[in-house]
């Protein structure tokens, strides 16, 4: 199903998408008690690096130059099945969750193969530190959806798509399920902050090797290459946390309302990243999987508890 | 009333799992004691049950014994052992959080298949309490620790206690209390062995236990 009204995803996440990282950035700025960078400081890294000529090592092959480009392609197509307050994303079909979920693993695949292919051994490590944990990570987000897609539109004639559950999220499933939504969104909180390398899994400003996850496998990005991954980043930064915003906050109907207040939800969150990396350290390494384990755990709680109803 | 119940039993579950996977032994304690604080609340918020003083003694006096009495003392023996936490279990905390998830899941199976012969106070009752006396029973086989194994029987007694609350309607009682004088007399007896076995060997692994010497 096409609906043009679902251009607003789109549209708000290519153009706001950058401000995000700006926020973030800002809030831990002030909580430190400095000034910070601008909030637009992102846009303008992107703008002077899309200026800029890119520098390829002669080992490397066309993956590493597919990598980036492939990379914002997959997160581009999944902005346009992202419902977005009361407007259904621009593609829903049954099922399209799973196509989200394959799409930004789709991604992630392109750039740790333009990673590897550096054959960079720092570069390695970091592939598959990103892999194994977004491996542990993926399971989390499916559950969740499941057990949302449980709660809302089973046994209804209607599509099981993102857009469907994001419509039947009411204050009514509040006052019923709220247990399992407030499950499922933590979950969904920890895997969004693992697969943005934000801080209790991955330091976002470390360049120490040795501790990097996602940071690590950019390293011989220059150029547009570079603002094409950054660009991706702050899709993917965007797009899962209004995964969180759709799942979770119920709509009123009023058109204009909703949309500010998703919006708005959306910058709290990243108010709320910023504060959480200001507030804590990075976890050990080990500690990680426990992290993410326990976030797929809740949402098997959450799946088995509305299997149950 | 009704949900403030399946709240509470929601978080016991999750309280389950959190002891599952945690090493340090005072958390572990302070977790016990709290999942006991809110199983003695449970039978005070019986649904469509009128309010009644034998169930608010039973309340009372398990908030009493589980939530303030037991981690005194098990915090006081883990003092005189000097160990802060589980160093080698035999299974590893992510394995013991997937079985815990496992049983959960198992639970909310059997507790379909189980015929009680009583009216079911809540759905979730026979599963929480099911799966909590799965979890006392792992922390049983799956520590080294002897004060683990304490929590374990103590986290299974917990479980009892809540397949109790479903039978709360025609359960004397003088019932409830014997089981939790005897609870309280092999906590003790369990406190005064752990004193002992530090005393005498210097650490509280049951694994060492087995080794004969002088």
């Amino acid at each position: 199903m096409i609906a043009l009204n679902g251009l607003v995803t789109p549209i708000l996440a290519l153009t706001l998408a950058p401000l995000l990282m700006g926020v973030i950035n800002r809030v831990k700025a002030l909580v430190a008690g400095r000034t910070g960078p601008p909030l637009l400081q992102m846009y303008y890294d992107l703008w002077r690096l899309l200026h800029k000529g890119a520098v390829y090592s002669e080992t490397t092959t066309w993956l590493f130059r597919a990598g980036p480009i492939v990379s914002l392609s997959t997160l581009i197509v999944a902005c346009m099945l992202m419902p977005m307050s009361d407007s259904p994303a621009l593609f829903s079909f049954s099922g399209d969750m799973v196509v989200f979920v394959s799409l930004l693993a789709l991604g992630r695949f392109a750039i740790v193969l333009a990673a590897l292919d550096t054959g960079s051994a720092f570069e390695g490590m970091g592939a598959a530190r990103e892999v194994f944990f977004a491996s542990l990570a993926e399971p989390a987000v499916l559950l969740g959806m499941a057990a949302i897609a449980k709660a809302t539109v089973a046994n209804q004639t209607m599509l099981l798509s993102l857009s469907s559950m994001n419509t039947r999220v009411s204050l009514e499933l509040w006052s019923n399920q709220g247990v399992i939504l407030v499950f499922v969104a933590s979950a969904l909180i920890v895997v969004f902050l693992a697969e943005n390398s934000r801080i209790p899994v991955d330091d976002p400003t470390t360049h120490l090797e040795l501790t990097m996850i996602h940071e690590v496998i950019i390293l011989d990005h220059s150029g547009p290459d570079l603002a094409f991954v950054l660009y991706a980043a702050c899709l993917k930064l965007w797009l899962l946390a209004l995964l969180i915003v759709e799942l979770v906050i119920p709509d009123t109907g009023n058109l204009l309302l909703d949309l500010a207040a998703d919006v708005g939800t959306l910058f709290v969150l990243a108010a709320v990243v910023g504060l959480v990396e200001s507030a804590m350290a990075r976890l050990r390494m080990p500690k990680v999987p426990q992290l993410l384990v326990g976030a797929t755990t809740l949402t098997v709680l959450a799946l088995v508890l509305e299997l149950r109803n | 009333m009704a949900l403030t119940f399946d709240l509470l039993l929601i978080i016991c579950m999750l309280l389950n799992l959190i002891l599952l996977g945690s090493s340090r032994l005072t958390a572990v304690i302070r977790i016990a004691s709290l999942h006991g604080m809110m199983i003695s609340v449970l039978p005070l918020l019986l649904p469509d049950h009128p309010f009644d003083f034998r169930l608010l003694a039973i309340g009372i006096i398990t908030l009493g014994v589980k939530g303030f009495v037991f981690p005194s003392l098990l915090t006081r023996s883990l003092r005189a052992a000097n160990v802060r936490r589980e160093i080698e279990p035999v299974l590893g905390y992510a394995v013991s959080v997937g079985a815990g998830v496992v049983a959960i899941a198992a639970s909310f199976y059997f507790a379909t298949r189980l015929e009680t012969p009583i009216h079911e106070t809540s759905k979730l009752v026979l599963p929480v309490s099911l799966s909590t006396i799965f979890a006392g029973l792992f922390l049983i086989i799956a520590r080294r620790q002897a004060l683990m194994q304490v929590v374990g029987y103590l986290l299974m007694e917990n479980g009892i206690f809540v397949f109790g609350i479903a039978l709360a309607h025609d359960e004397p009682f003088l019932v409830e209390m014997g089981i939790l004088l005897d609870v309280v007399v092999a906590v003790f007896v369990m406190g005064i062995a752990l004193f002992h076995i530090s005393h005498e060997f210097d650490h509280i692994d049951v694994a060492q236990l087995s080794q004969l010497r002088d």
